[in-house]
């Protein structure tokens, strides 16, 4: 396989290329994608596909997300794969409605009849832009039956992932972290925690449905996806110089969630720290934590531990960021108290 | 009643069974919900069958619709079983959604019914993207939806056809007004006195329509069909009608006046038809009797089957939350 280094955007505006290429059911659909001079999407991601794939198959649409959740839902219900993006994944509350009544719903109340094979792209995570530009949704599409949750942490995954995505005959949440973008020629974000890697240029997908361990250890474990991952794998570092090994395990995909490996490293390191981005309460670390609890506890020397944002919206400045997103020495501070309790 | 140019006896015929078996299905429906026999509730379709039928009867067989928490009168129209209908009302496993959709949740993909839809004006977006699927395609297939005087007001009829306009899809907005949105008259929520006006906002084609004609919906749907085929984009129909029953079955309509409930059965699409069929078209009043004394017998068979059928085994409660990937 032949690969080139490429950013998470590189990495996800390719996975929409060899969606195109591969399968004419597949279209693109949301706000400023393939508009001529334009951005690309809110992130860059569609950007230059208009060129190869025309305006009908990369449909730029009206400020309207229930129009656009709405009509992914009705093309993927007469035989299309739709990928929606929202430019922002906080503009999804717009369209609860189309995604949690119909997109989620369609396939069971019509006893199989019709299913919804559609792929929604929201880019979440704080960045400096204050409330309505930073959550992370993940927990509001977990808690909702009939929807898969994705959320990669690097480019190669979020490729493979996207294309799995699009292929499974069911409505994807597709979670990209802003920080993670590393957008190039485009809207860089400036605080990017991302890098290139090497990805391949051929088709290729990751099942959903799977967690990956990212390092071994044996002292505790760390389960994080998307720009926790990266601080996560940070903290780890930090405690393996103190003498603590930590196993890390992105959790690239909350539903279905592929408990096994979280019950097999619970055994082996007997402390859990969750790392999520989302607020506190409700987050998918909670519903882990408790699945933890319930499968895991005797395996349990300490009680499951969370790091997340707190119970505020997210604030703008960027100290005031700074405190809300939880950082690599809150994790490692965690951490150490875990092990020492 | 209005005279279209080339409707052929068969077609004329066909209308009028249609409307009457909704008529006969629906008023057979109620009769068993005081019995008891009818779980949850019941949104009826009496009084506004000319809709239905006259919009369905204009689309091919591969065309699809998109309709409402009223969805008797929809499917029906487009020749779904009565059988599987009543099963589902019930709540049985020979319901033509296995007993998991009810009596707001029909399908029937079959006939193109696709899953009727209880939250008010969601199917308009959702009609619009299956138009534009047909369109990305090259299909000159058609999507239709329909929904009430209240959903004029929701934003997803905004968005939806605008949406639609600008991107000339094929889809039929079929406004059903029948002049309440539950209990609250639709006149009290307007400024002004026609829905089909708002579709001068989107730059496509409205017309009010008299929907207790079912020819005059025939013929101004077959106009909007012929449109759309031809890739001219979206027209927003807006039919005067209007329900006998209440909102929901547990709704005894208070909120209006007997006059007016009379004033409207006066204009019941189904005996103007049926005097239509008799005086324009010669049909005899023995083979009208035979129309209805069939689909009286074929309601009270599917309700009987319905009766008979199984309750869905508890494991289906579990099954179609996600669709397997091959």
């Amino acid at each position: 396989m032949s690969t080139l280094e490429m950013t998470m955007v590189e990495a996800l505006r390719d996975g929409l290329r060899v969606a195109l290429r591969s399968d004419p059911s597949v279209f693109l659909i949301g706000e400023d994608l393939g508009i001529p001079g334009g951005f690309g999407g809110g992130f860059t991601v569609t950007l230059g596909l208009s060129d190869e794939f025309g305006h009908a198959r990369v449909m730029d649409t009206p400020i309207s997300e229930i129009a656009i959740v709405g009509a992914a839902v009705g093309a993927a219900m007469v035989g299309m794969r739709p990928v929606a993006e929202m430019q922002y994944g906080d503009f999804v509350f717009c369209a609860m409605d189309q995604v949690v009544n119909q997109a989620a719903k369609m396939h069971y109340m019509s006893n199989g009849q019709v299913s919804v094979p559609m792929v929604l792209r929201l880019p979440v995570g704080a960045s400096a832009r204050g409330a309505q530009h930073a959550q992370s949704s993940d927990a509001w599409f977990m808690h909702t039956p009939g929807l898969k949750v994705v959320c990669p942490s690097n480019p190669y995954d979020a490729k493979g992932l996207l294309l799995a995505a699009i292929r499974d005959n069911n409505p994807v949440i597709f979670l990209e972290h802003k920080l993670l973008y590393g957008g190039k020629g485009g809207r860089k974000e400036s605080s990017s925690a991302a890098r290139g890697v090497s990805v391949p240029e051929e088709d290729y997908e990751i099942p959903l449905g799977t967690v990956a361990v990212k390092r071994e250890g044996n002292d505790l474990t760390l389960l994080a996806n998307m720009l926790m991952l990266h601080r996560a794998m940070e903290a780890a570092e930090e405690l393996a110089r103190q003498g603590i090994q930590a196993e890390v395990i992105d959790m690239r995909c909350l539903v279905p969630l592929d408990m096994e490996p979280l019950i097999v490293s619970t055994q082996k390191t007997g402390r859990v720290l969750i790392v999520e981005e989302d607020n506190l309460t409700g987050g998918w670390g909670a519903e882990v934590a408790a699945r933890l609890s319930e499968a895991a506890f005797f395996h349990l020397d300490a009680p499951v531990t969370r790091v997340a944002a707190p119970d505020t919206p997210a604030p703008t400045a960027p100290v005031l960021e700074r405190e809300y997103v939880p950082s690599v020495q809150r994790v490692v501070a965690a951490a150490l108290k875990l092990v020492a309790g | 009643m209005t005279q279209p140019d080339d409707l052929s006896l068969e077609t004329a015929r066909e209308m009028y069974r249609r409307m009457v078996l909704i008529r006969r299905f629906e008023d057979h429906l109620y009769a068993l919900f005081l019995q008891g026999a009818v779980p949850g509730t019941l949104h009826q379709y009496q009084g506004q069958e000319a809709v239905a039928v006259g919009a369905c009867t204009a689309l091919r067989p591969d065309d699809v619709i998109f309709s409402t928490h009223r969805p008797v009168g929809h499917l029906l129209a487009r020749g779904s079983s009565p059988r599987g209908l009543a099963a589902e009302i019930m709540g049985k496993a020979t319901g033509c959604a296995g007993g998991k959709g009810g009596q707001m949740h029909l399908t029937d993909v079959s006939v193109g019914a696709m899953p009727s839809n209880a939250i008010v004006g969601a199917n308009i977006p959702i009609a619009t993207g299956a138009a534009l699927a047909f369109q990305l395609r090259g299909q000159d297939r058609v999507a239709v939806s329909f929904f009430g005087d209240g959903a004029s007001n929701i934003g997803a009829f905004h968005e939806g056809l605008n949406l639609a306009a600008v991107k000339d899809a094929p889809v039929i907005f079929v406004c059903e007004n029948n002049q309440y949105g539950a209990s609250t008259a639709i006149s009290s929520m307007l400024r002004i006195n026609d829905i089909a006006d708002r579709a001068a906002a989107y730059g496509i084609p409205g017309r009010v329509v008299d929907g207790m004609d079912v020819l005059a919906v025939y013929q101004a749907m077959q106009e909007a069909v012929e449109r759309a085929r031809h890739g001219d984009g979206p027209t927003l129909l807006e039919c005067k009608t209007y329900r006998y029953a209440g909102h929901s079955r547990g709704d005894p309509g208070g909120y209006r006046t007997r006059e007016e409930v009379q004033l409207w059965r006066e204009r019941d699409p189904i005996p103007n038809m049926r005097t239509w069929l008799i005086k324009e078209r010669g049909l005899a009043d023995e083979e009208l009797i035979s129309i209805e004394t069939a689909c009286q017998s074929a309601v009270e068979e599917a309700v009987e089957f319905a009766r008979n059928s199984p309750e869905p085994g508890i494991e289906d409660a579990y099954l179609h939350v996600f669709m397997e990937n091959q």
